[in-house]
């Protein structure tokens, strides 16, 4: 087990160099100038000059790139321009809100989505199958902004149920002392119940944008891979044993029903990944999206470069859990590699 | 059979609501089966067999209803059955083997815990002897080291351990009534008589009731009291299994039984009796050598082989694996050559080499006197000698393309090689190649799922011999195929090597049909050839222990003489 995860985790290296050249080259092909940005809209030809040898912008771009990874290999992403942090400690501090806004509607998703694609496989044809397709169908078609504003003047604006979307928590209530960084466990750990409802009242509307927005994929293939492992010879074996519904549909079908869902979910999780930045914006969530779009309207590459990187790292680690997921599910898998 | 019968089924007659409408698979079908007693069906596809026996279980597909009829079991009425009722008694009461063991067990699961789930289920264990009534389940279907096999997954077992597996699952609850569903078909002709003859012993030692499902009259006859011949969704015939084969009434059963091969006689013997036939033609006279196979090996590095070869090889030898070992032989030109043996033995290894789509480790194959075996397989496809040898598949449906016509399908190697240029020459070999092997031209434009078994079987055909080849290897042709329709793709597969001259290597497993088709057979054991010799000799006359072996193992009908009515 251990030689597999090695193994695996050495394959992620020539797609983490990958990600270190594209983010780098695509940062210096966006057009804007950061020196004269930065330098200000009065600022002389010189002092443009002086900004750009300061951000080391006037050497060549292999040197660039070279003291790029030099600064990567010390743990450095350089500074932010536009909040002055340095990137690592405004990445550290954002990535837990987006990762547990992201997790939480993934979590939300296949909640709902794996019972209804069940139900719509074993009931095919039946109301709960027409359901089922139109929920994925409206899921996908509806953009996550529109959603999200959607349920913000609904369940904020007319009905008064949910909290004002501002961030993750509301302005009486503090933050729990930091363990994981996720407002809902740490809470929890810390026993503080009131911040956790605080919390949980803030995350739910910008989670059920992302769900509903994940949910489709997730139902559909739920619901086609249970169809066909339910036609399988062997869920006909389990049948003609004389097992019961919840045996044959959730032991025997299910289990292997779910391999294609495990992967479907790493797409869904990078999509998610871009979806996020809208959800954030309309919900004012303290996240990396919205630090990135910040910094790319800015010309800020620092920031933009380190988000990169951080989503790339996030993308490949989810794969590696992914494939060891698969050797949970299938024995065969886990022999063969 | 004084009492209740233990199934009676009156007129069952079950509808499947299909796109185009009712169709009735089975029509007023009435069986009954006595406590003890073991019957056969025996059909050929689509005859109805397996769909009255999912219906007797009612575990037809969703599309399926029963549409008339009555099934007693016990003296109770099933169709009236509530679906909870049917659970307890599927199982407990009668359970069911089928085909394909290994995709008939869940593939994720264990075997030990499958087996537990079914005795869960009935209650017939509690949470403290389950593991032991598992294991105990395991050992009665004689399955080596049951403590250890518990814990294996059906990947990690044979074909016909799993078909053990399911057998063990079936009668873990000692029901009265097992059906088996064609239990062997796919498996090795010695592991067939190993499982038939564990099936029988069981339930003989329990006094259950069998109904077994095969396509195989001879297997039926071999192991049944009575057999029940279907065709088209009726009963045709139901008699005494000794009866039907001495005086069978029906004019299908005599079709079925003719064309059954069989010791002693010839593939025109396996057509229907009121056709008229040419005579067979006649052996050819020995010629040059067309291919010379020597000292042919082939190895695979064994840790690709997974968890089971892994656990056999405790010893620490990290020699790979000799799927073919040091193997020699020959084939004249206008011979055909017969290569047995069981699944594992290293057949289709030597013919994927032979055809050039796998390369030797060692050794030399020489075609029509050059070492083709020195060009490797990616490049044998440029080479000019590729289209002297062609294959025709084992899998008549798999091996052609569904998005492609039969005109399409046999143009293929036509349009790589062929000399005929243009659409309208290339349509006139189709056209001629259809002719030869019998494949009506209009049907030329549609596509593999238009088709049925037999008339695929001739696409696959036309398209080996479409670029006149001097030798084709035929890997299993018929072993999907039903066994009048096998008759008829045999003696064409004949009469085509006579009148175009070509060499057949022949791939199978089935002694009867390459001693039908071939003049020569070579019997294949792990890798290594165990005996070879003219085909009647080596089948009628055994020299090697094994060949013996596979002969004893086919299952012989009680009486082999067909009379004329």
């Amino acid at each position: 087990m251990v030689k597999t995860l090695v193994d695996r985790l050495l394959t992620t290296i020539p797609a983490l160099i990958g990600v270190v050249v594209i983010s780098f080259l695509l940062t210096r092909v966006l057009p804007g100038d950061t020196a004269s940005y930065f330098a200000g809209p009065a600022a002389t030809p010189q002092a443009i000059a002086e900004v750009r040898k300061q951000l080391g912008l006037d050497k060549s771009l292999p040197e660039q790139f070279l003291r790029y990874v030099g600064d990567l290999a010390h743990g450095h992403l350089g500074q932010s321009l536009t909040t002055g942090q340095s990137v690592v400690s405004d990445l550290a501090s954002r990535l837990p809100a987006s990762a547990e806004l992201t997790l939480f509607g993934l979590f939300l998703a296949l909640v709902i989505a794996i019972p209804l694609g069940v139900a719509a496989a074993v009931r095919q044809g039946s109301w709960i199958d027409h359901a089922c397709r139109i929920i994925a169908t409206a899921g996908v078609s509806l953009p996550v902004f529109f959603t999200g504003l959607i349920l913000v003047y609904v369940f904020y604006f007319v009905l008064q149920w949910a909290p004002a979307p501002l961030g993750r928590l509301d302005v009486f209530a503090s933050a729990p002392p930091t363990v994981t960084g996720f407002y809902l466990i740490d809470s929890l750990i810390a026993g503080d119940l009131e911040t956790f409802r605080a919390a949980l009242a803030q995350i739910l509307v910008p989670g059920i944008t992302l769900a509903i927005f994940s949910l489709a994929p997730i139902a559909r293939i739920t619901r086609a891979s249970m169809l066909s492992v339910l036609s399988s010879e062997f869920v006909r074996t389990a049948r003609a044993s004389g097992l019961g519904p919840r045996t044959v549909i959730v032991t025997y079908a299910l289990r292997n029903a779910l391999l294609p869902v495990v992967t479907t979910l790493g797409m869904v999780f990078s999509f998610l990944l871009g979806a996020n930045v809208l959800v954030e914006k309309v919900f004012a969530w303290p996240g990396v999206g919205s630090y990135a779009v910040e910094a790319l309207i800015a010309s800020d590459f620092a920031p933009v470069q380190g988000f990169v990187l951080a989503m790339a790292i996030l993308y490949v680690a989810l794969n590696l859990i992914i494939d060891l997921a698969y050797g949970l599910i299938d024995p065969r898998v886990r022999s063969s590699s | 059979m004084s009492a209740v019968p233990l199934l009676d089924v009156r007129d069952l007659t079950v509808e499947f609501a299909t796109r185009r409408g009712t169709v009735r698979a089975v029509r007023k079908v009435d069986l009954c089966i006595a406590k003890g007693e073991t019957v056969g069906i025996v059909g050929e596809s689509g005859s109805g067999k397996s769909v009255t026996s999912y219906a007797v279980m009612r575990i037809l597909d969703r599309a399926g209803r029963i549409a008339q009829g009555s099934v007693a079991f016990s003296g109770v009425d099933l169709k009236a059955a509530s679906e909870r009722e049917m659970r307890d008694l599927r199982g407990r009461e009668m359970s069911m083997i089928f085909q394909n063991p290994r995709a008939a067990l869940n593939p994720i699961r264990t075997v030990g815990r499958q087996i537990e789930d079914v005795l869960r289920q009935h209650a017939l264990a509690g949470s403290g002897d389950l593991k032991q009534k598992a294991i105990d389940a395991l050992e009665q279907v004689r399955i080596a080291r049951p403590e250890e096999r518990y814990g294996a997954y059906p990947f990690e077992l044979s074909g016909g351990m799993c078909q053990r597996i399911v057998i063990a699952l079936a009668l873990a609850c000692r029901p009265q009534l097992l059906i088996a569903d064609e239990p062997t078909t796919g498996l090795d002709v010695t592991t067939q008589k190993a499982v038939m003859d564990l099936v029988v012993e069981l339930t003989a030692e329990r006094g259950m009731s069998t109904i077994l499902i095969t396509h195989d009259l001879g297997l039926a006859a071999a192991y049944c009291g009575r057999v029940v011949v279907m065709e088209k969704g009726e009963v045709v015939e139901t008699a005494h299994s000794s009866a039907i084969f001495r005086a069978p009434a029906h004019a299908y059963t005599r079709k079925l039984m003719r064309a059954t091969p069989r010791p002693g006689i010839t593939l025109r013997d396996l057509l229907p009796e009121d056709a008229e036939h040419p005579p067979a033609p006649a052996a050819p006279a020995a010629s040059e050598t067309l291919l010379s196979v020597e000292h042919l090996v082939k190895e695979y590095p064994r840790n690709a082989a997974g968890a089971f070869a892994r656990l056999l090889r405790k010893g620490g030898e990290e020699a790979p694996f000799r799927a073919v070992d040091d193997l020699s032989f020959e084939v004249r030109r206008g011979e055909s050559v017969g290569l047995v043996g069981e699944s594992g033995c290293g057949k289709s290894t030597t013919s994927t080499m032979v055809m050039r789509l796998a390369d030797p480790t060692a050794g030399r194959i020489a075609f029509k006197g050059e070492d083709i075996g020195a060009v490797p397989a990616s490049a044998f496809s440029h080479h000019p000698l590729r289209s002297k040898i062609q294959m025709v598949f084992q899998d008549p449906s798999d091996s052609l393309n569904p998005r492609y016509t039969a005109a399409r399908a046999i143009a293929d190697p036509i349009l790589r090689f062929g000399a005929a240029k243009g659409a309208a020459a290339v349509r006139a070999r189709c056209e001629e190649l259809a002719r030869l092997v019998g494949l009506p031209g209009e049907l030329l434009d549609r596509f593999p799922h238009q088709l049925s078994g037999g008339q695929k079987a001739r696409i696959g055909i036309a398209r080996a011999i479409a670029l006149d080849p001097d030798l084709v290897i035929l890997d299993e042709p018929t072993a999907a195929l039903d066994v009048s329709v096998q008759a008829i793709v045999l003696n064409l597969l004949a009469d085509l090597k006579a009148k175009l001259g070509m060499s057949y290597l022949f791939v199978s497993h089935d002694l009867n049909v390459v001693r039908l088709l071939c003049d020569r057979v070579i019997v294949m054991r792990q890798g290594r050839i165990v005996e070879q010799g003219a085909a009647a000799r080596v089948i009628d006359d055994p020299q090697a222990d094994y060949t013996r072996e596979l002969i004893a193992a086919i299952p012989h009908p009680p009486v082999q003489e067909v009379t004329h009515v």
